[in-house]
């Protein structure tokens, strides 16, 4: 399969939202442009089961390549193993829910829906980029868009907010190109040339002074993306102030890229590096993840509970990546999935109950579970998940990063573990009172009542999010398998370079 | 004979223009001012064309004047500015008096630029610079009511006196130590003895005044807000751009001997440059002294990719002006449509302006994109290739430098964005303006030039191929 029309989709149906008019035009075009979309995804997931069937085992699957700028060796190099695929997967699922939850958009629709499905594209780009110059080009492709999107459409301060996430994502950006550059110089091919060819990179050995210099560039570069401790700050503001389809999508999705990143680039190619800098990483995440659950806690606006929450479940990734284990790296990837779905459901949920209330504020809300069914279940679902309820997504992706977690024999990573499992007490807390605030209790405004449940998009955004987060809850078992090859090959990299040092 | 005709057949297609030129204002018949600008657009487009053929090498006049692949595209690229700075410029002249002398200053620049890019000989060179000022600074003076106009005339004729008078006495030194003038001769004569040093500081003091680069940089501010934005966009762009031509010829030809001298300047004017014209754009309100700060930003990453010393080196500066002539073309073109229609000049002026121009609004959200350095705009590549260019010495602290500096950088321009896209004006906002096919026409060749050049390979790795390495 060609994989080149994962990016092409949707930059046609960019195109083609250009050529429309009118709100009712542009959402049905986006609409089928997201759903061809996600058939695709699945397409490809079939495609690929089958060709693993047939016993082909390399890393990356349907490669094209071709010469892009001869004179850097750039390329124009893309492939797919399980862990992009489930990524790929994701960003399908959150963009269509994406556009069904902005349905009514009615303020500067058509820029609305172009710049969403833009983002999308550069999503898409990065997860099957097999070269770090295009890695990095799909990266930055999605920061104008998420700008113009929460300074246009968000609400509060969002323009604060806007300029604040963009300038940190540029500065992300920018580490992540500092050390890709290093990297790049510190390539031999056989040309005497230089390469950004992640598989070629893969097979080499980099110096171990060039790998300890370039690797905290990367890695807190895409780090901030993924919310890393002490650069998480533009998270809650950012999520809160974006629009619905925004935050969904900036949690759900681009806060993964990060996390892709990490794995991908930084710890794949610079294993010796990833080692030495273990500590600090885990350490890093280890905070993130308690920082954020006591953070979460203090919070009165149900954005601002997700957002950081997201900081504190982004911090699960982290960890799972820091500790270098094959399950633990798999459970960093089911953590990236399963965060995804869950966050995005419930920014979801929060955007339908604040179009109708007009408030996020906890202490505004209450009773809802009466006035609107649907909604207030999907929220309470969310929140379960968030938790860790065994069934939902959230329990199988953290479960499976503290058991590969506590598999590194050392103590103190077996400490960072046990904290990290403490934080989910916190985080049943927090769930708890706000779930409980707000769709129990009596009514808190007498005009709640007048309010209406789900209408049919919102309805099928839920529950295209829902079976995804409920297919992993109960079923875990494919998505570890198409993840665990990916993350064997990682760390299979990982232990022979320490082996050979 | 027939080869003078054809080496220097830019020079003379250009010399053509301002005589017919010059002929139409001598001649008894009154043209009206959209006949002229429709003969002298369609003259530009013609000669904008004849730089495509024939790329051939060689030397006249005893080395006086040589021309290659390379300085054949750098001419094209300048060409091509010009024209799209012409047609821009369309609302603007078709009200004013002096249309005729307008564009003989403006080509007689031009020409003073080819000679120069064309030099062989430090001499010429220095006459070439010449021809290429003088007349800058009357047009810079052509909104002929405005004191404002006069005051960055004159401010830009003694600043660039003062320059030229360096680089005459660094020549002068440099004709002292080595005997010669030739360009082919004197890299055997340049071994770095201290007064070839100063004669080193004292070029590139004058190359600095040229490109706008810190510390030298004090007169573009002033002179870009005096003067009428046609006359602004043509500062920044094509002169700048054929200073920087000449510039790193001329470093990585004959200075190629002194090289470690020269690198360690360029390494600060760099850093320097890049960091005031970022930290000083923050603060502007006006917008034309807010795109001279960038420029001067602009500058400073140029001269990352000079500091390379590598084929990557100069084609990637090449590269980056083609790039740029587009990108801030953009930019420009919008302003200067606005500043021509309604004079405003601010950047408060632009609230709302996405309501009531939403296609100008784009073309300058996309160039100030491509400044910025975002894909999928050809700036991204641009810079990308700059910054991989100055790392190839190894040196990472100007890489991480540079990163540090499009973080700023990206603050002013998404500022502006904001304030188009966002923002609100119910008092006195742009009204929807009638832009002339001219001008459209313009912006969407630039729109074309961003998207299309980083995209496509083909014009890096062509311009990559006849970049001489060092």
């Amino acid at each position: 399969m060609n994989l080149s029309l994962l990016v092409l989709l949707p930059l046609l149906t960019a195109i083609a939202l250009v050529c429309c008019k009118g709100l009712k035009q542009v959402r049905l075009v986006s609409f089928i442009g997201a759903g061809i979309q996600l058939l695709l995804a699945f397409f490809l997931l079939l495609v690929y089961w089958q060709e693993r069937a047939t016993g082909n085992n390399t890393a990356m699957l349907f490669q094209t390549d071709y010469t892009w700028y001869a004179s850097f060796n750039i390329h124009y190099h893309i492939g797919v193993d399980g862990i992009a695929l489930a990524m790929i997967l994701l960003t399908a699922i959150v963009v269509l829910a994406g556009v069904l939850v902005s349905w009514h958009t009615d303020t500067m629709s058509k820029e609305f829906f172009f710049l969403l499905i833009f983002l999308s594209a550069g999503a898409y780009g990065f997860f099957i980029s097999l070269d770090l110059f295009m890695l990095f080009f799909f990266l930055e492709l999605a920061v104008i868009p998420k700008f113009l999107l929460i300074a246009i459409w968000g609400s509060g301060k969002k323009e604060y907010s806007a300029m604040k996430l963009a300038l940190m994502l540029m500065a992300g950006s920018s580490l992540v190109f500092t050390g890709l550059v290093g990297l790049y110089f510190n390539t031999v091919t056989t040309g005497a040339g230089h390469s950004f060819d992640l598989l070629q990179i893969s097979q080499m050995k980099i110096p171990l002074q060039a790998q300890l210099l370039f690797f905290p560039f990367v890695f807190v570069g895409f780090g901030i993306f993924a919310a890393l401790f002490p650069f998480h700050t533009w998270v809650p503001d950012g999520h809160s102030s974006a629009p619905t389809a925004a935050s969904m999508f900036l949690a759900g999705i681009s806060m993964k890229l990060g996390g892709y990143g990490c794995l991908r680039v930084a710890t794949f190619l610079m294993p010796d590096a990833a080692h030495a800098y273990a500590p600090i990483i885990i350490l890093l995440a280890t905070i993130a993840i308690i920082y954020g659950a006591f953070a979460t806690m203090m919070q009165k606006d149900l954005k601002y509970i997700n957002a950081y929450s997201s900081v504190s479940h982004c911090g699960f990734v982290l960890l799972g990546i820091g500790m270098l284990t094959k399950t633990s790296i798999a459970g960093a990837v089911m953590q990236m999935v399963s965060h995804g779905l869950m966050t995005a459901l419930f920014f979801a949920a929060i955007g339908m109950l604040y179009d109708r209330t007009h408030t996020r504020m906890l202490d505004k809300l209450g009773g809802l579970l009466k006035i609107m069914p649907f909604i207030s279940t999907v929220f309470v679902l969310a929140g379960l998940c968030s938790l860790g309820l065994p069934g939902l997504s959230g329990f199988v992706a953290e479960m499976t990063v503290f058991m590969g977690s506590w598999q590194n024999p050392s103590a103190w990573y077996r400490l960072a573990t046990i904290l990290a499992c403490a934080s989910i007490v916190v985080t049943a807390v927090y769930i708890l009172r706000a779930v409980g605030q707000t769709v129990m209790g009596p009514v808190m405004d007498s005009h709640y009542n007048n309010l209406s449940d789900a209408k049919w998009n919102e309805k099928l955004a839920a529950v295209l999010l829902l079976i995804g987060i409920v297919a992993i809850g109960v079923a875990p078992f494919w998505l570890n398998k198409l993840v665990t090859p990916g993350a064997e090959i990682i760390i299979q990299h990982v232990s022979t370079a320490v082996t050979i040092k | 004979m027939n080869q003078f005709f054809l080496l220097a057949r830019q020079e003379l297609a250009l010399t053509l223009i301002i005589f017919i030129l010059l002929f139409i204002k001598l001649g008894t018949k009154e043209w009206s001012n959209s006949a002229l600008l429709n003969l002298v657009n369609g003259l530009l487009l013609v000669n904008v064309a004849s730089g495509f053929f024939f790329e051939e090498e060689g030397i006249l006049f005893n080395e006086m004047f040589h021309t290659g692949k390379l300085i054949v595209v750098e001419k094209n690229i300048l060409n091509l500015g010009t024209l799209i700075i012409s047609l821009q410029a369309y609302d603007w002249l078709k009200q004013h008096r002096h249309v005729v002398e307008f564009y003989v200053l403006l080509l007689s620049t031009l020409l003073g630029m080819f000679f120069m890019i064309s030099a062989g000989n430090l001499l010429m060179f220095y006459l070439g610079l010449e021809l290429a000022s003088i007349p800058l600074a009357t047009i810079a003076n052509f909104d002929l009511e405005k004191r404002r106009s006069s005051e960055a005339a004159m401010k830009f004729i003694i600043s660039s006196a003062f320059s030229s008078g360096l680089l005459l006495f660094g020549i002068s030194m440099v004709y002292g130590t080595a005997g010669t003038l030739v360009f082919s001769e004197l890299p055997q004569y340049l071994v770095g003895t201290p007064l070839q040093l100063f004669a080193l500081v004292l070029l590139i003091a004058g190359f600095a005044f040229k490109i706008s680069v810190v510390p030298f940089h004090l007169w573009t501010a002033d002179v870009y807000e005096g003067s009428p934005v046609t006359v602004s966009a043509y500062l920044s762009v094509i002169s700048k751009g054929a200073a920087v031509f000449v510039f790193v010829s001329v470093l990585y030809s004959i200075l190629k001997p002194l090289a470690q001298a020269w690198y360690n300047i360029v390494f600060l004017l760099s850093v320097l440059t890049m960091f005031t014209g970022n930290l000083f754009a923050l603060r502007q309100t006006n917008f034309k002294r807010l795109l001279a700060f960038s420029s001067i930003a602009q500058a400073g990453f140029i001269l990352v990719g000079i500091s390379g010393s590598s084929q990557a080196g100069m084609a990637s500066v090449v590269y980056f002006v083609l790039v740029y002539v587009f990108s801030n073309l953009g930019a420009f073109g919008v302003v200067s449509l606005v500043s021509a229609l309604t004079g405003k000049e601010n950047t408060e002026d632009y609230k709302g302006f996405y309501k009531t121009n939403p296609f100008l609004a784009w073309v300058m959200a996309v160039s100030l994109f491509s400044l910025a350095g975002i894909p999928p705009a050809a700036g991204f590549f641009g810079k990308f290739f700059l910054l991989i260019a100055g790392a190839g010495k190894g040196n990472y602290v100007l890489i991480v430098i540079a990163a540090l500096n499009m973080i700023i950088s990206l603050y002013y321009y998404l500022k502006i964005v904001k304030i188009m896209f966002v923002d609100r004006n119910e008092q006195d906002p742009i009204a929807k303006l009638p832009v002339h096919i001219y001008p459209r026409l313009a912006l969407l060749v630039c729109m074309a030039g961003i998207i299309v050049l980083g995209l496509v390979s083909r014009v890096y790795e062509y311009i990559y191929s006849i970049s001489t390495g060092f």
